[in-house]
């Protein structure tokens, strides 16, 4: 299989040749953000592009088809219209916060973003805690919303994030422990090893029902997190109008935007990762022949199927179920998911200790 | 005590609200994979379905030696609600039998003015006129709008 370690080793070599230590560190961080960045927003087109055709085609429709062949450009014109939009200068926020809440919000993901394992060593952040960096990375995010609708000055948009940041904290936790449930089968918390270990058949079908279980939570906190319908409780157009993002105009809502879709693409690209398999080829014990054609496929293609896989199905649950109230939202959490998340953490854990897994 | 019911109980509300879940989506997965209705309109102006009872402009119909059927009662001028209709007529004496009746002389229909409520069609007692599918009637001048339907 394609291995990129090579690639980024010769490159290292290179720059280590040519120049003195610092510079060569230095111009392999500025490549990787660069990258890092690069990539992001080719995900992010991607990802609204998408979600534009699912959408109509979940309620009989075509989508965008005038702009570009099959409505390609469709993004392109958006982000130019946002890009041209007047930025208001809100009268009594809190210019700073005001200002710094979107990009904190941006960077959270982008950090998140760069802990995905894309191949074999096309990964950025890859040490021993990864999990758990993932998961403290990831939180930091609500800390962007509720300073978005604390310094706009306005009542709704403050209950706005407020809603939000109960609903994300929330979440957070049945989140936690499906990714708990899941270290607990890896016995690893670094991604590349959790990854590596999936090569011999997925977690999801090694860890069998207790995998199962965690996965389906995992999708449904995964909507809540992201802000998406059916949990789209911090927009609500007859109360709070917008939510938090309810004043920002311009490129400070495209960063908001932005980083809801990368969230998404985020949240399933961990969810590739920990059940499906990451960049690990299909794996069936018995077939050689089977799996030696399975190892053909790159892993990038791999890993990049299996995301939009899952973000499909995320899509698929956002088109079809109508939305919550915040204290339904909040019941089915503290009630359901985190008691059936811990149950499920506990059949897990006495299925690995007894041996039950595959 | 009283037995409780089952899709009360905790693990019973889970199960129901798990397979309605999957109801719901297994309804927008079919959904997903059937053809879709959006009409490309300016392309495919040969193969437009419109649906035969669309109503997009009023005419009144002439078989082929240009006679219609209107016998210029003006129940449609009396029963339009928007004054679209007017009739003109004008009285002709028969040559046999020496008695006047009234023919039509003109039938202006404002389609600015119409609101396609079927009503003339309705009330007409011999057909005369019909609602057609023809349904580009834009034009640059509010003044084309008047029409003349009969011949």
């Amino acid at each position: 299989m394609l291995d990129f370690t090579t690639i980024t080793t010769a490159i290292d070599r290179f720059l280590h040749s040519a120049l003195p230590d610092w510079a060569a560190t230095l111009t392999e961080c500025a490549l990787v953000a660069v990258c890092v960045i690069a990539a992001y927003l080719v995900f992010a087109i991607v990802m609204i592009f998408m979600e534009r055709k699912v959408c109509a085609a979940f309620q009989c429709r075509l989508g965008p088809t005038r702009v570009g062949f099959w409505g390609v450009l469709q993004v392109f014109a958006d982000v130019f219209k946002m890009l041209i939009k007047e930025i208001i200068e809100i009268k009594d926020s809190d210019r700073i916060l005001y200002n710094l809440a979107p990009f904190l919000v941006i960077m959270s993901s982008l950090i998140t973003f760069s802990c995905l394992p894309f191949a074999e060593g096309l990964q950025v952040l890859d040490f021993n805690i990864g999990v758990f960096f993932i998961m403290a990375a990831s939180s930091f995010g609500i800390l962007g919303i509720l300073l978005a609708g604390w310094s706009s000055s306005n009542k709704f948009s403050m209950i706005g994030a407020m809603r939000s940041g109960g609903q994300m904290i929330s979440y957070e936790l049945s989140m936690g422990l499906c990714i708990l449930t899941l270290v607990v089968l890896s016995g690893t918390m670094q991604i590349s090893e959790i990854v590596e270990t999936q090569t011999r058949g997925w977690f999801i079908i090694r860890g069998h029902i207790p995998a199962i279980i965690a996965f389906i939570i995992y999708i449904i906190a995964g909507n809540a997190e992201t802000n998406r319908a059916p949990f789209d409780l911090p927009e609500a157009e007859s109360e709070l109008t917008a939510g938090f993002h309810t004043e920002y105009s311009g490129m400070g809502f495209g960063l908001f935007y932005v980083a809801e879709f990368m969230n998404m693409f985020i949240i399933s690209g961990i969810a590739s990762t920990l059940f499906l398999g990451g960049w690990a080829p299909l794996y069936i014990p018995g077939l050689e022949g089977f799996n030696e054609a399975m190892c053909w496929i790159p892993g990038i293609v791999w890993f990049l199927g299996k995301t939009f896989f899952v973000i499909w199905l995320m899509m698929w649950i956002r088109w079809t179920f109508p939305r919550m109230r915040i204290d339904q939202v909040l019941v089915l959490e503290w009630k359901y998911l985190v008691p059936i998340g811990l149950l499920n953490l506990l059949i897990m854990t006495i299925c690995v200790v007894m041996g039950w897994t595959f | 005590m009283k037995r409780m019911e089952f899709r009360n109980t905790y693990i019973g509300n889970i199960t129901i609200a798990v397979k309605s879940l999957f109801t719901g989506m297994r309804v927008t997965l079919r959904e997903f994979f059937t053809r879709k209705i959006t009409e490309q309109y300016p392309e495919n102006r040969k193969t437009l379905h419109i649906p035969e009872r669309h109503r997009a402009r009023l005419v009144m119909p002439h078989d082929e030696n240009g006679n219609n059927k209107c016998i210029a009662c003006g129940l449609c001028q009396q029963t339009c609600p928007n004054g679209t209709i007017s009739i003109t007529t004008r009285t002709v004496t028969d040559e046999e039998s020496g008695k006047s009746r009234k023919v039509l002389a003109e039938y202006r229909y404002d389609l600015g003015a119409c609101m396609f409520c079927q009503l003339c069609v309705n009330v007409c007692p011999k057909n005369a006129i019909e609602f057609s599918n023809e349904f580009e009637n834009a034009v640059f001048d509010r003044s084309r709008l008047i029409i003349k339907l009969n011949k």
